[in-house]
């Protein structure tokens, strides 16, 4: 369990105000200054020594992914990007950042634009969170104010600016390339890495992508010591996590943790236990939507960090846990799932954008008790047709999630699934045309 | 990817209003000089704002003469998010979330409840008053489930009580206030009352 002096995000549920009074004297913007003109190289090595690794779902080195902007500025200036385009779902962690406790990410920010030589930052926020922007624009200006921002901002000699940019509700975005084309006015569709954001991004200038709860926590990194964040939770996993717990507990919340916390803990002691038991649980989403889901059999024992989840076959992505209980029928949650990536695919890549269609109809099929077992076999060949086959992550993480279902929840698939075809009677039809589509009058 | 529809009923005409053209003023600072087309988004929004929660394709037009950019370009944007709509919604237009976590939490009750009490079906404006409703994909309020946004506001911790309530209230056009509806503060973790599930929709 994580000591309370060891919290981040004291004001993570709003008990003591957000604004930058209140947040000053939960020690904000101390000292910025002085550990901005301790220069780069050592803002750099204490995030390294810190090992924080991003808090958006890939869990990237922070340290090394801002080594990668180029040391000298050149004939192009540089940009920082805040990801703040929280739409996977099972995840609301972003959003309580931003209403609560956003001067840790202005100040975030200015550091980290400071170490990546930027002079501009745009934070992109998702459309529908248009109140936490307004918000977030509110703190902003309390911030110009106070000279924290704006020209010599925090007295640090170094002129920094801060933009909101609205999305307007495409998961796609939070895909840093897509999010990149989103901010310069073009529809969100990811670009081909390499070469990547750091020396090519945003207007073709080098661009490093942050989420916001990488950057809020790294000013307090470096007031406490890299050492001090390294020694919480285990080895390359450390650190504190804001972890989201929804889906069938009694008391769903956001919680900050330690990383490497067992998962049982997290759900018996924060969120007040699985609806119905501990034994009442069918299967946990470790990570938000687009990782595997684990069951009950794993979830005794996991523990919630990166390496511990990938060994299990899953993710900890975003840390946005849903939980399942056995009220509920998982094929039907799965489905809605698939039927999310159908509906979010950019349509860029040819694999996903009909691969997600195709996994949503036949697990539709199979929640309807229409498929097939040759079904089942199909729907795990579209799988592994989509994942590794697409530009972005969008492909694994639609694919994933059904592959998990089918390696837990096989037998559950199958008692859905009948040996004869719905439709009997062969169809002159042309070859790509969905036969279930079609009216069901040759059934 | 979603399918849009061009409304049929198209106003003839567009332009900012002096308000607007203010803001779109300071909008436009945000942005390197070269790359106006950026500011292609907050333009959508306020045409959007403009015209009653739709953008017609006037509008479009106009934004691309504004901008300098191809008209093509700025329908591809309009059509590529969900965010704009290209049809007219209603006064209260209510976004219900139905991912995974909300359905887990009964969303699928407070569909039928909008399919009773506004229109039997997505998109349609209701009869009485002027609501219109859609089924939207997760709205990132997964630990507040079940929720709906309604405009610009998100309304937490609903059950089939308090849904009908906000709805009824919207049908006779006085919304009641954002918000958790179990009296919760924000995100935070409840003390347990009881432990069957029988609190939420």
């Amino acid at each position: 369990m994580l000591k309370k002096e060891n919290k981040i995000f004291k004001n993570l549920y709003n008990e003591f105000g957000w604004e930058i009074e209140n947040s000053i004297k939960r020690d904000d913007w101390k000292d910025t200054k002085d550990l901005i003109s301790k220069g780069r190289e050592w803002i750099i090595n204490e995030v390294k020594t810190s090992e924080l690794r991003g808090r958006g779902g890939a869990g990237f080195s922070t340290g090394l992914k801002w080594s990668f902007a180029p040391k000298e500025v050149g004939s192009r200036p540089h940009y920082l990007v805040i990801n703040a385009d929280e739409s996977e779902p099972g995840t609301c962690k972003d959003r309580d950042i931003l209403r609560f406790e956003p001067q840790k990410l202005i100040e975030g920010c200015l550091i980290a634009g400071y170490t990546v030589n930027a002079h501009v930052c745009y934070i992109y926020i998702r459309g529908e969170y248009l109140n936490e922007g307004k918000r977030l624009q509110e703190a902003i200006d309390q911030a110009y104010n106070k000279n924290f921002l704006g020209k010599n901002a925090c007295g640090s000699g170094w002129d920094f600016d801060i933009h909101i940019h609205y999305g307007a509700g495409a998961y796609i975005c939070g895909e840093e390339t897509a999010l990149l084309e989103s901010i310069e006015g073009n529809k969100g569709q990811p670009r081909l890495k390499p070469p990547f954001p750091a020396l090519v991004g945003l207007y073709g200038c080098p661009t490093i992508v942050n989420n916001v709860e990488t950057v809020a926590v790294v000013p307090t990194i470096l007031r406490r010591g890299g050492k001090w964040f390294a020694s919480i939770g285990r080895p390359k996993n450390t650190g504190t996590k804001i972890f989201c717990i929804s889906g069938n507990v009694n008391a769903p919340c956001n919680v900050e943790e330690e990383m490497g916390i067992p998962l049982k803990d997290l759900i018996e002691k924060h969120a007040g236990g699985v609806v119905g038991g501990w034994d009442n649980l069918q299967a946990v989403i470790p990570g938000g939507s687009s990782m595997p889901l684990l069951p009950k059999k794993v979830c005794d024992t996991i523990t919630m960090d990166f390496d511990t989840l990938i060994e299990n076959k899953s993710g900890l992505g975003t840390a946005g846990i849903v939980v399942i209980n056995k009220d509920q029928d998982i094929v039907e949650c799965m489905a809605r799932i698939a039927r999310f990536y159908k509906h979010e695919s950019c349509g860029q890549c040819t694999p996903c954008r009909e691969g997600s269609g195709w996994m949503w109809r036949i697990l539709d099929r199979v929640v309807k008790r229409k498929a097939t077992f040759s079904d089942i076999d199909l729907l795990s060949d579209v799988t592994k047709q989509i994942e590794g086959h697409t530009i972005c992550a969008f492909g694994e993480g639609s694919a994933w999630p059904v592959q998990g279902l089918l390696r837990h929840f096989r037998k559950e698939v199958e008692s859905r699934c009948r040996e004869e075809p719905l439709i009997k009677k062969k169809l002159n039809n042309p070859y790509l045309v969905d036969q279930h589509l079609l009216e069901n009058k040759n059934a | 990817m979603s399918i849009k529809k061009i409304h049929d009923n198209q106003p003839k005409e567009f332009k900012f209003s002096d308000e607007n053209l203010k803001k779109i003023e300071q909008i436009l600072k945000r942005y390197p000089e070269k790359n106006k087309k950026s500011a292609v988004m907050p333009l959508l929004y306020l045409a959007q704002r403009q015209n009653d929660n739709w953008i017609p394709l006037a509008a479009m037009k106009y934004i691309a003469k504004f901008l300098a950019m191809p008209y093509i370009s700025v329908y591809e944007v309009a059509t590529f998010y969900t965010m704009y709509n290209l049809a007219p919604v209603g006064k209260h237009f209510i976004q219900v979330c139905t991912t995974t976590p909300c359905l887990l939490r009964g969303a699928d009750k407070i569909v039928k409840l909008c399919k009773e009490n506004i229109s039997p079906k997505e998109n349609e404006i209701s009869k009485k008053g002027s609501c219109s409703w859609m089924e939207v994909e997760c709205l990132g309020a997964c630990v507040s489930a079940p929720m709906v946004q309604i405009n610009d506001d998100y309304y937490e911790d609903l059950d089939e009580k308090s849904t009908k309530e906000i709805l009824i209230s919207l049908i006779n056009d006085k919304p009641l206030k954002p918000g958790s509806y179990r009296g919760r503060k924000n995100t935070s973790p409840e003390k347990i009352s009881i432990s069957n599930g029988e609190k939420h929709a």
